[in-house]
């Protein structure tokens, strides 16, 4: 369904180009759910930004069902069925939940009223909150879920849905999750959840910006334990190194 | 008497669409044209100056419409109007001014208030601008409000004016006493060559007096605003002002907040900010499949509402 060919990203930041993602060969297929893990800046947001269209790559092709949609802007994407649920979802000044949500409904098909009380929010109480300050993070978080949720594409991605919600609303989360999951959706979800990683159908581990292994939860979980590991491994040597060289 | 123009004006600053629900009086080109007084709401013409007196008797409840229109060019009205809210009232009172200036030249109009809200009344105030016409002359709006707010009155003002006012300067200055309370909201939209300067003054003068002002303004293409809002606390009065200015294209913004205190116990806060739509709001609509003009649009129209 949704299909990254050899993408390569590279941001300029203050004049100087930083590579950001290299080498990913993705392909995402309906009815799948996948995860998306790995260390922190490993690369699964800027993923998903490449997928939306948020950033341009600057190698590589994105596919959409089998058309090239790599020059497509963002608006584009989203009506042709891409939907991404931000990790840090922003604040708007004066916009209500009911507005987003409308915005969220108006390109799709499926009216869903009940996305609030799916996340556990009751929709009396939010409909008419100012997307603001004024919400906390983890209520904006599971507006943000809720306002893919009814937007319902054919491509939904969750970046880190768990970040912020509390543990008795993250089962219901789960739950939600899956329930809309359908036979020709492709749920994409960035997440560190042990639980999450058990209820996909692949685990796709991302390291130093590309893929570095892939498959089921019994073959990546001792490798995320041991890629961890090593990481602080590798910066404990490197504090022992300057220490060592610190005159004291 | 109205015509279909009058009625679209009077449409879009009081949303009239027959007849006003209370008491009203409506002012064209210059002149009073239609009144309506009721038991306890005495609108009457001022003999020394152009305008009206509201006079609103002691526990009445209910609501005034006072709004201006014109339809002429080379017109400059003004205007002074007195009203008087009496101890304890609860009124709606929707004033405005809608120009359609059809030649080139000037329609202007300076809307001069004095509003006195007695003790324990409750008054909401809203006014709204508008200005359209074809033939490119100024249209022009200069509205000065004088409110007094006496002891445990409460006082809300809604000032809007969205596009098509050339120029506008603004004057607002209150007085609130002891236990009594304001609300001011303020939103302003600029384009064009439009410019908007808005001067607040708030005098918080006795015990348990607060005041709280917002300003939310968006500025497009070249123009430019000013806002001037100033708290004055004599008394052990709270006030807080906030000013959040969207800023785009060419468009110059000034905020200038002051807050000052003479007393010991006063408590006065002050924000001020200026900013583009940020891009994590844009990108955010548009991964919802709006183009960017609908997500700046849906942005704007939010912040402003
Ligand atoms: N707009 C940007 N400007 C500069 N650097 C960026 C930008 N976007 C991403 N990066 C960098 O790219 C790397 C990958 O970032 P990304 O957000 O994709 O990581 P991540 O895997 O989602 O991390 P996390 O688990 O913390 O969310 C990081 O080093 C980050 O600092
Ligand atoms: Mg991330």
């Amino acid at each position: 369904m949704l299909k990254l060919d050899n993408i390569y990203l590279e941001l300029v930041v203050e004049g100087r180009s930083i590579p950001i993602l290299h080498d990913i060969e993705l392909d995402f297929q309906a009815g799948k759910m996948y995860a998306l893990t790995g260390p922190n800046g490993s690369g699964k947001s800027s993923i998903a930004r490449v997928a939306m269209g948020i950033y341009q790559p600057t190698g590589g092709k994105v596919f959409l069902n089998g058309e090239d949609i790599t020059a497509m802007g963002i608006t584009e994407r989203a009506r042709m069925g891409i939907g991404y649920a931000f990790q840090q979802p922003p604040r708007f000044k004066g916009m209500r939940v009911v507005d987003m949500l409308e915005l969220a409904m108006k390109h799709s098909d499926g009216l869903n009223c009940q996305v609030l009380r799916q996340i556990g929010l009751c929709p009396d109480d939010y409909l008419d909150r100012t997307l603001d300050n004024s919400l906390s993070g983890g209520e904006i978080k599971r507006i943000e879920i809720a306002t893919l949720l009814a937007q319902n594409p054919k491509v939904r991605i969750f970046d880190e849905p768990e970040a912020g919600i509390d543990l008795w609303s993250f089962e219901q989360l789960i739950d939600v999750i899956g329930d809309s999951h359908r036979e020709d959706t492709t749920t994409v979800i960035i997440s560190h959840q042990e639980k999450i990683l058990n209820m996909v159908d692949e685990i796709i581990l991302i390291e130093e910006g590309t893929v570095s292994m892939r498959g089921n939860r019994d073959k990546i979980w001792p490798q995320i334990k041991e890629s961890a590991q090593c990481s602080c491994r590798r910066s404990c040597r490197l504090e022992e190194e300057l220490y060592a060289d610190c005159p004291r | 008497m109205l015509t279909a123009l009058d009625k679209k004006l009077l449409e879009e600053i009081a949303e009239l669409h027959d007849d006003p629900p209370g008491a009203f009086n409506i002012r064209k080109d210059g002149k009073g044209v239609q009144r309506r007084s009721l038991e306890g709401i005495e609108i009457r013409s001022k003999e020394d100056q152009p305008g009206i007196d509201v006079l609103v008797a002691p526990g009445k409840e209910g609501s005034v419409h006072i709004p201006v229109i014109l339809t002429e060019t080379d017109l400059s009205d003004l205007v002074y109007n007195t009203i008087e809210i009496g101890e304890n009232a609860d009124i709606t009172l929707v004033a405005g001014c809608g120009i359609h200036n059809p030649g080139s030249g000037s329609a202007r109009h300076d809307g001069i208030h004095r509003i006195i809200v007695r003790r324990g009344a409750r008054l909401k105030y809203s006014e709204k601008h508008y200005g359209e016409g074809e033939g490119g002359g100024k249209r022009i709006l200069n509205p000065k409000t004088e409110l007094v707010i006496e002891e445990d009155a409460y006082a809300e003002l809604e000032l809007i004016q969205i596009r098509g006012v050339d120029n506008t300067n603004r004057v607002t200055e209150a007085e609130v006493h002891a236990g009594g309370r304001l609300f001011m909201f303020e939103r302003l939209l600029t384009d064009g060559e439009q410019t908007a300067n808005s001067d607040v003054v708030v005098n918080l003068m006795g015990e348990g007096s607060t005041a709280r002002i917002i300003s939310r303004s968006v500025a497009q293409g070249n123009s430019k605003q000013t806002f001037n809002p100033r708290l004055l606390a004599y008394g052990p009065g709270r006030g807080h002002v906030e000013c959040d200015s969207i800023i785009m294209d060419q468009s110059t913004v000034r905020s200038v907040p002051e807050i000052w205190a003479e007393n010991a116990d006063a408590e006065l806060v002050h924000e001020a900010a200026i900013g583009k739509i940020a891009g994590d709001q844009l990108i955010k609509l548009m991964a919802l499949g709006l183009t960017e003009e609908e997500a700046e649009e849906a942005i704007i129209s939010g912040f402003l509402k």
